[in-house]
């Protein structure tokens, strides 16, 4: 399995314009200066500075209710569906500030992909799933949309499994499958950073691999911010991670570090599974 | 394969905000459309009834307990077609509510699951079955069933329309009592088992209890459904507004005596014709109680398990 | 000791019993429903069948029953839902999506839901003094076929405005997050994504909703439909005459040879609405359970 991943993984990386030799300094791609986030009252996000770097996995981990799906969802603004949510500080994307008001979120969304907790397929058929993001933004030509939709479910590690039956509807196939068509879809429109909210909570242990060595895949070309609940997710397959309590930032560091060499007491109490 | 720099083309293309923002506006002006057919209701309801009410006075409307609208010195009394509209319901739901409510615990407590999904949906047709049908097999199956039974019984009278009215309101409290019941959580029944009770006891002492707001205020929707009834009425019920008790002889609705002026020739502008909209008001008032109440009854009473 | 145990055990036997009779009167009770059913169908099959003719088809109404037919009647009641459909589909559509995609949670929001709930419940008739003084008289359109679709796509516009609504909250907002995560515009993501997922469940409160506009007779007889008329309608503001109107007339005349033709006629309209509770049917099941 890992061979064929690789194999395509390769194919991927001949494609990638920028030859970016992966040790140089990565660049910042998301910054968050002094975010406080509310929903009402209830001050949820409280001044969390973090720096993402480009071509790397960073994970955020901390105990239900610490804030962490809150904050990847702040940065495509996703959060805002939820009614009576107030954001204070900045949130640098490529150092635009994306909370001004001109930020158009639909062109936000198209350079900030995300990867829900649950698969959330569309109730059609698999082709018109990854074909859905280029169309609705303008890609109408049948031959692009063909090769987009080839080349977004090869990346996605699914394309064999779903070649034959591309008008089949998205709902028969399995959990794990249905996650990486969705991850095919958000790579269809070919974002600068993923953000993955959890994205193998529901799936069985086999489907948790086969995603968490496409990430390492996919990290070659985005950067890729998750959050989980599993630490060893993070031990994993993560560069860096932050862990968050309260709404705050404990710590963030390289993951080695967190998991092995924590400086807080409360990091180190929840990576050894004290509590949480 | 070529690059295919998606997200250049993506930014290529040039974003309309307007249409956007123009949608929501749009569905709100369509959304205007129900709240403009009931300020028209009422308009209309209302601005007639003052004309109305400017010939004929309102003490007249209210105290007299003769209605003769076509009579050559009219008096205008609601009473007999509130009285006749009465006898129907009265009838109705006599036969309807237990019949509506015992079939309902079959369904929801008895019935092997196979069974429900034939009789539900079966019922269901009958809620189906437009009135003017209704009408008619009153008028030509029931009422003369009825008079070979009681041969005193008229050929128009209020037993063989409100049991028909009865019929058409028989599924709705049928559904909606089942609904009710099947809200009303397994762990509760089980409770009762638990204690030895059968399962009548159990049906009787604890799910009506538990589903009652649930069961009244369907009863109370179905009501306001019979009160509104027009065609079963006119068909079956007759067209003399009488101020009498007696179910064996003619007597007409609120609902019948509109349909008789609409389908007859007062002419526009007369007092009967505006008299119309006296009844239909007060029509409109008494179903818009009892929907109210039946609201209020399921909110009110919420049961929380 | 042994006593108090009999009496028991009589106690228990006469529970049982109870227990047992009442469970009969249920099932009987639901059975009322269901025997009224078949003997209303029965009744009207023996009534009608035989006057279920071609001529009844080609004939318009007429006052000798034996050259009575539903031409007129048919064609109006086509013409009648062939507008009021689209009407009323614009008007309750519309709404469902304002209330459940657009609409903020504030008072006017709950104020224009519960004033939709009590329309549902204003009886049909008055619906038709609306429509007689609003769109026949003030509107000037007279007893035609505009006139009486607008007062019918008013009165059914409650129900497919819950039902839609309905439809509409059955799909999964998880569904609607991953399209506007993916760049989607509010009202992409509702017109590619949501009105797609959901429009089995809108359709089929709409043919419903019809089913039930097709019988309706009480706001047509407030309106002023005619009973009597030899031709079919060739515009929206014509003259026309309906189904039911026809059955309703044929009710109350006295000769003998009207009997059959008012059962004849039911059953052509019984015939319609079975069909199209068929096809709402159909379409419920296939669609059933995808989420």
């Amino acid at each position: 399995m890992t061979v064929i991943l690789k194999e395509q993984g390769e194919s991927i990386e001949s494609e990638t314009i920028q030859p970016l030799n992966k040790k140089e300094t990565h660049q910042t791609v998301f910054s968050t200066k002094n975010l406080n986030l509310w929903y009402g009252d209830n001050h949820a996000l409280k001044d969390v500075n973090l720096d993402f770097h480009e071509k790397e996995i960073s994970a955020i981990i901390g105990p239900s209710g610490c804030g962490k799906s809150t904050f990847i969802k702040a940065l495509n603004r996703m959060v805002e569906l939820v009614p009576n949510v107030r954001i204070e500080g900045e949130i640098l994307y490529r150092d635009t500030d994306i909370l001004n008001k001109k930020q158009s979120l639909e062109l936000l969304r198209t350079k900030v992909g995300m990867v829900f907790q649950k698969p959330n397929p569309f109730p059609k058929s698999i082709y018109e799933n990854v074909a859905y993001g280029p169309k609705i933004h303008g890609i109408k030509d049948k031959k692009t949309l063909d090769q987009i939709v080839e080349k977004s479910l090869k990346q996605a590690a699914i394309w064999d499994e779903v070649k034959d039956r591309l008008k089949d509807n998205a709902y028969g196939l399995s959990g794990g499958q249905q996650q990486r068509l969705c991850i095919a879809r958000t790579l269809a429109i070919e974002p600068d950073i993923i953000l993955m909210d959890e994205p193998t909570s529901a799936l069985d242990p086999i489907s948790t691999i086969k995603i968490e060595d496409l990430m390492q895949e996919l990290k070659e070309k985005y950067s890729i911010i998750i959050v989980t609940h599993n630490m060893q997710q993070a031990a994993r397959v993560s560069d860096k991670t932050a862990f968050f309590y309260n709404g705050s930032v404990i710590e963030y560091d390289d993951t080695k570090v967190i998991f092995e060499n924590p400086r807080d007491k409360r990091t180190e109490d929840y990576v050894t599974g004290r509590f949480g | 394969m070529k690059e295919l720099n998606i997200q250049q083309q993506i930014e290529r293309k040039k974003r309309s905000k307007t249409f956007e923002k123009a949608v929501p506006i749009v569905l709100f002006s369509i959304t205007i459309v129900s709240v403009l057919t009931t300020i028209g209701i009422l308009y209309t309801l209302i601005s007639e009834t003052i004309h109305f009410f400017s010939r004929v006075s309102l003490i007249e409307f209210f105290t007299s307990d003769t209605w003769n609208a076509f009579s050559s010195d009219p008096t205008f009394g609601i009473f007999p077609l509130i009285l006749g509209t009465f006898k129907i319901v009265l009838i109705a739901t006599i036969f309807a509510v237990p019949t509506g409510v015992f079939a309902a615990i079959y369904l929801s407590e008895y019935a092997p699951s196979s069974v429900r999904k034939v009789l539900k949906p079966t019922l269901e047709v009958l809620a189906g079955i437009p009135t003017v049908v209704y009408g008619a097999f009153a008028i030509t199956f029931v009422t003369p069933t009825l008079q070979a039974i009681l041969p005193s019984l008229g050929h128009f009278n209020a037993i063989s329309p409100g049991l028909v009215v009865g019929l058409m309101i028989l599924p709705m409290i049928t559904s909606l009592t089942d609904d009710a019941m099947a809200n009303v959580p397994n762990t509760i029944r089980e409770g009762s088992y638990g204690l030895g009770a059968t399962q009548l006891e159990t049906v009787f002492k604890v799910v009506l209890p538990a589903a009652l707001s649930g069961i009244v205020a369907s009863i109370v929707l179905a009501t306001s459904r019979a009160i509104g009834e027009t065609m079963i009425v006119s068909i079956a019920a007759g067209s003399t507004p009488n101020s009498s008790f007696n179910l064996f002889e003619s007597l007409q609705t609120m609902t019948g005596f509109i349909v008789q002026v609409t389908s007859g020739d007062a002419a526009f502008g007369s007092d009967v014709y505006y008299s119309l909209y006296a009844v239909g008001i007060t029509l409109f008032v008494l179903t818009l109680i009892m929907n109210m109440l039946s609201v209020w009854i399921t909110k009110r009473f919420k049961e929380e398990y | 000791m042994a006593v108090s145990e009999v009496m028991l055990e009589k106690r228990n036997s006469k529970r049982a019993l109870l227990d047992s009779v009442m469970r009969l009167v249920f099932l009987l009770s639901t059975l009322v429903g269901i025997v009224a059913l078949v003997i209303l169908i029965g009744s009207v099959l023996k009534d009608g069948l035989g006057a279920l003719s071609i001529e009844f088809f080609t004939n318009f109404s007429s006052s000798r029953p034996e050259r009575a037919g539903i031409k007129g009647a048919l064609i109006g009641t086509i013409w009648l839902m062939a507008l009021t459909t689209p009407i009323a589909i614009f008007l309750s559509v519309g709404t469902a999506l304002y209330l459940e995609e657009y609409a903020p949670k504030n008072k006017i929001t709950r104020f224009i839901e519960v004033n939709i709930a009590n329309l549902a419940g204003v009886p049909s008739v008055v619906f038709g003094l609306l429509g007689l003084t609003i769109f026949v008289r003030q509107f000037g359109l007279g007893n035609s076929v505009l006139a009486a679709s607008l007062t019918l796509s008013l009165m059914i516009m409650p129900v497919i405005i819950v039902s839609s609504k309905e439809a509409l909250r059955s799909v999964p907002h998880s569904i609607r997050e991953g399209s506007i995560g993916l760049g989607a515009s509010k009202w992409q993501t509702i017109y590619r994504i949501v009105l797609p997922a959901a429009i089995p469940g809108i359709i089929t409160g709409i043919i419903l909703a019809i089913s039930r506009a097709i019988g309706e007779t009480a706001p047509l007889v407030v309106i002023g439909i005619p009973v009597a008329l030899l031709t079919t309608p060739d515009s929206v503001f014509d003259s026309f005459q309906a189904l039911p109107m026809q059955i309703y007339n044929w009710v109350k005349m006295p000769q003998e040879g009207f009997v059959a033709l008012t059962a004849a006629g039911i059953i052509v309209l019984l015939a319609i609405l079975l069909m199209m509770n068929l096809v709402a049917v159909l379409i419920r099941n296939k669609y059933s359970k995808r989420f």
